[in-house]
């Protein structure tokens, strides 16, 4: 029992450390990310004044890459919440240090993407008639309602199993950081004592939540690419759609998840807690999803190439031979095969290989959402010569500040409020130490 | 003692609900905030039950006064608050089935709006709109020495902002060798796809059978030109080019003008023209009478040179409508053709791109490309 005290002891200074995160390097950070976003404001605002003139999307390629963007924010808030919930649903005991990094993820993804949408729009002032005149035929409002539903339930997800060790930051931080903070972690703990009925009534609430929010993320994925397959758009009309974007969106979510955790592993070393073990299984799970993937390229693709319609045969050779194709075969070779490989052979999965991968994987599905959107659009509708569109500054500096503002409110969340479910942590290694099984998670050599 | 928290939470709620009643999309919200408040009851259980719970001494929250407070008030403002939730989504549902049935849709307002009513027919009923495109008088107005009149007409009746020709001229290759002039307005779909993905009903389906937009509610997010497959939708990207006098126009969903920047536009089948007993400007203006107007309902059309009855001369010309087996059912019909029957020979290629007759006075002002 000494033993667990002390492993419990150094647990919660680690959990705690980040409160106290300082340097130079960090404050650095802070301020690079802070003047990105500073600076996608004022591309905003340069947007606002001039309209979406500012842009380069056009009447004929009406979506570019703040659509895409917000696919792809949409789509790495799987990482969170159905990863964690999976995970829980079916009681794997290594999800406990990751969980909540995980979902983490998805409340900050899930802003970011929210606000392209906002960003895309020629009136955002009339954002409210989305309430005044709403029409629920529209797959841009089961968007909004999917959206709105899936943000509100992942913070609660987010927030319900945090109030343990939100009680913990209450009673090991008082002096250590200031006032305001205290009364944040006293209000959001709400009276926990870790007592008995507590802990059930905790129990019963995590459980509820989880089995909602496994539906609620699929649906969201499933509404977002319904955006685009209920058109009549060629390159968009495909039942597959949906199953696709969710799949991606997994895929992404994980290798987001396989990235964020090894920076704050590092920066906050966490390294006995998050260990190799746990980088092995997400990338198993990496690797799964990349086969699913390349599974439903060739289900999509076959089966169109097959028959060869008129626009389809524009839609393919502009894919996989014209103005798309080095994007297409990057996300092909790059995102899909590439990733799988790294797993697949046992020298190259080590932390960096799996990292490396997960890097490639976003990269490649980021620019899958963008070539969905562009080059779906590009497909000429009438006999017109088929349009261009290259990105401007204004939105290429909104998308970098995207991204800025995404690892910022990261870094915020994890300075604020513990990224380690200290509790769930605690438990699992009692119950591991009663039983004496279960040796996976001791720290490789 | 009525809690501040309790006042705050009761505020919130009437305000929902106020929100509620005014709304005109009753379900939606309703269900939204059905699912919102299921989720959001998670939370105010958790602290009811945590403070419930005896408290069993050498917890680490037991050197906390205020905390250990807050069971009593917790205790009752937390039943007030589900006492509320419970009012509150009980009257959600209670709400959304006037707002279901008895508040006004879209059309009710734009009856309202346009002050006569929809048109009608010596019959009485309403009129149906339609339009018939002869190809086989139509060059491109080639012969003319100009661009294609008819969208020169519409743009300066509507003062387009430039590059929008809302009836486009396409140029179509043919299976024989050769090209076709195809001029495309709105083809007024009866199974508009682009009504259905409007998000806030900005484009809506009017009793005629046309289709308009509301620009003063257009919030600009462009999936109703995702959805269109005739590519017939436009959007003002920047602040329009359109000339003074435009802004003297009295703004109205039936003809459009003034331009607003960050909304969408098209072809209206100018409803307004047709209730005064006049042509649409781009029927007017074809020098080689090519576009016919009419009205399905009393089966008559005319493009100002003679009167056809409209069912009769469709289908004697074998017309067609354009990507029929999409299903969105035109209400604008072609007769085949290439202008052979004002002498355009298929192998002479191009015509002469739209000009823009403001583009002189509205210098400094923004144009883009399409
Ligand atoms: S751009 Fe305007 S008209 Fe088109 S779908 Fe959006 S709100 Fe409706
Ligand atoms: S042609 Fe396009 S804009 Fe016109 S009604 Fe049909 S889908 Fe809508
Ligand atoms: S019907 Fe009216 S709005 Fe439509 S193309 Fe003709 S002139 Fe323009």
């Amino acid at each position: 029992m000494a033993a667990l005290t002390t492993w419990e002891s150094t647990l919660k200074e680690r959990a705690l450390a980040p409160t106290q995160a300082s340097g130079r390097l960090y404050t650095a950070w802070l301020a690079g990310l802070g003047l990105v976003v500073a600076w996608g404001f004022v591309a905003y605002i340069y947007q606002w004044r001039n309209g979406l003139y500012a842009t380069d999307m056009r009447d004929r390629i009406s979506w570019g890459l703040y659509i895409s963007a917000f696919v792809f924010f949409i789509g790495i808030s799987h990482a969170g919440t159905l990863i964690s919930a999976i995970l829980r649903a079916s009681n794997a005991g290594w999800r406990s240090p990751i969980t909540r990094i995980a979902e983490s993820i998805t409340v900050v993804s899930l802003i970011s993407g929210a606000l392209f949408v906002i960003v895309d729009m020629g009136r955002p002032d009339r954002l409210y008639q989305f309430w005044l005149n709403g029409n629920w035929q529209s797959p841009l409002m089961w968007d909004m309602m999917a959206i709105t539903i899936y943000l509100t339930a992942s913070v609660v997800y987010l927030y319900v199993p945090m109030i343990p060790d939100l009680a913990m930051f209450r009673d090991n931080l008082e002096g250590r950081v200031s006032r305001f903070q205290m009364w944040l972690y006293q209000s959001l703990a709400i009276g926990w004592d870790n007592n008995e009925t507590q802990r059930r009534s905790l129990a019963k609430s995590i459980t509820v939540l989880m089995v909602l929010i496994i539906p609620i993320a699929v649906s969201v994925h499933t509404v977002v690419s319904w955006i685009f397959a209920m058109t009549l758009r060629v390159s968009w009309n495909s039942t597959i759609f949906g199953f696709f974007f969710v799949s991606g969106a997994i895929y992404s979510g994980v290798a987001t998840l396989i990235i964020v955790l090894a920076v704050m592993r590092r920066i906050y070393h966490l390294e006995e807690y998050i260990t190799p073990t746990h980088f092995k299984y997400l990338s198993y799970l990496l690797a799964t999803m990349s086969l699913v993937m390349i599974y439903g390229n060739a289900s999509e693709y076959i089966t169109k190439g097959f028959k060869m319609t008129e626009e389809d045969r524009f839609a393919f050779e502009q894919l996989f031979a014209g103005d798309f194709a080095s994007m297409y075969w990057f996300y092909f070779f790059g995102g899909l095969v590439l990733p799988a490989l790294i797993v697949a052979f046992k020298p190259t999965r080590t932390i960096v290989g799996v990292v490396i991968a997960s890097v490639f994987v976003d990269i490649a599905m980021f620019i899958e959402r963008y070539f969905i959107v562009v080059a779906g659009l590009r497909v000429p509708t009438m006999p017109y010569e088929p349009s261009s569109y290259s990105p401007t500054w204004v939105e290429w500096s909104i998308l970098a500040s995207g991204f800025a503002g995404f690892m910022l409110l990261l870094t915020l969340f994890a300075r604020f409020f513990p990224i380690l479910a200290v509790w769930e942590m605690t438990e699992e290694r009692t119950s591991d130490q009663t039983s004496q099984h279960d040796r996976e998670l001791e720290p490789a050599p | 003692m009525i809690q501040p928290k309790t006042v705050a939470f009761l505020g919130a709620a009437g305000l929902t609900l106020a929100l509620l009643a005014a709304s005109r999309s009753g379900p939606v919200p309703t269900l939204l905030l059905g699912v919102l408040v299921v989720l959001g009851a998670v939370p105010v259980y958790l602290r009811r039950s945590f403070s419930a719970a005896p408290v069993e001494g050498g917890g680490p929250g037991d050197d906390n006064t205020a905390l250990r407070e807050t069971p009593v008030e917790l205790s009752s403002g937390g039943s007030s608050r589900r006492e509320a939730l419970k009012r509150l989504s009980m009257g959600g549902a209670a709400l959304a089935i006037p707002a279901a049935v008895g508040a006004p849709t879209v059309i009710d307002m734009w009856k309202a709006k346009a002050s006569d009513g929809p048109a009608t027919g010596p019959s009485g009923r309403t009129r149906q709109w339609g339009m018939i495109i002869d190809l086989r008088r139509c060059d491109g107005c080639q012969s003319q020495g100009t661009a294609p009149q008819c969208t020169l007409a519409c743009i300066e009746g509507h003062f387009a902002p430039e590059p929008m020709e809302w009836i486009e001229a396409y140029e179509a290759e043919m299976a024989g060798g050769g090209t076709q002039f195809i001029p495309t307005p709105c083809q007024q779909c009866q199974n508009p796809p682009c009504v259905s993905v409007c998000p806030v009903t900005a484009t809506f389906s009017t009793p005629e059978g046309t289709v308009l937009i509301d620009q003063d509610r257009c919030i600009g997010c462009r999936m109703c030109m995702a959805a269109c497959p005739y590519d017939r939708r436009f959007f003002n990207w920047g602040d329009p080019p359109i000339p003074p006098e435009a802004m003297l126009a009295d703004y109205s969903v039936e003809h459009q003008a003034p331009a607003k920047k960050g909304t969408v536009m098209k072809c209206d089948f100018c409803p307004e023209m047709a209730r005064a007993g006049t042509l649409p400007y781009c029927v007017q203006a074809c020098p080689n009478d090519a576009i016919y107007y009419g009205d399905l309902e009393e089966d008559i059309a005319t493009n100002g040179r003679e009167v056809v009855a409209f069912s009769t001369y469709i289908a004697d010309n074998n017309s067609y409508r354009l990507k029929e087996e999409l299903g969105t059912q035109p209400r604008v019909h072609y007769i085949p053709g290439h202008g052979e029957l004002v002498g355009r020979d298929r192998f002479t290629e191009g015509r002469i791109a739209t000009r823009w007759p403001w583009v002189e006075r509205v210098k400094g002002a923004v144009t883009w490309r399409r």
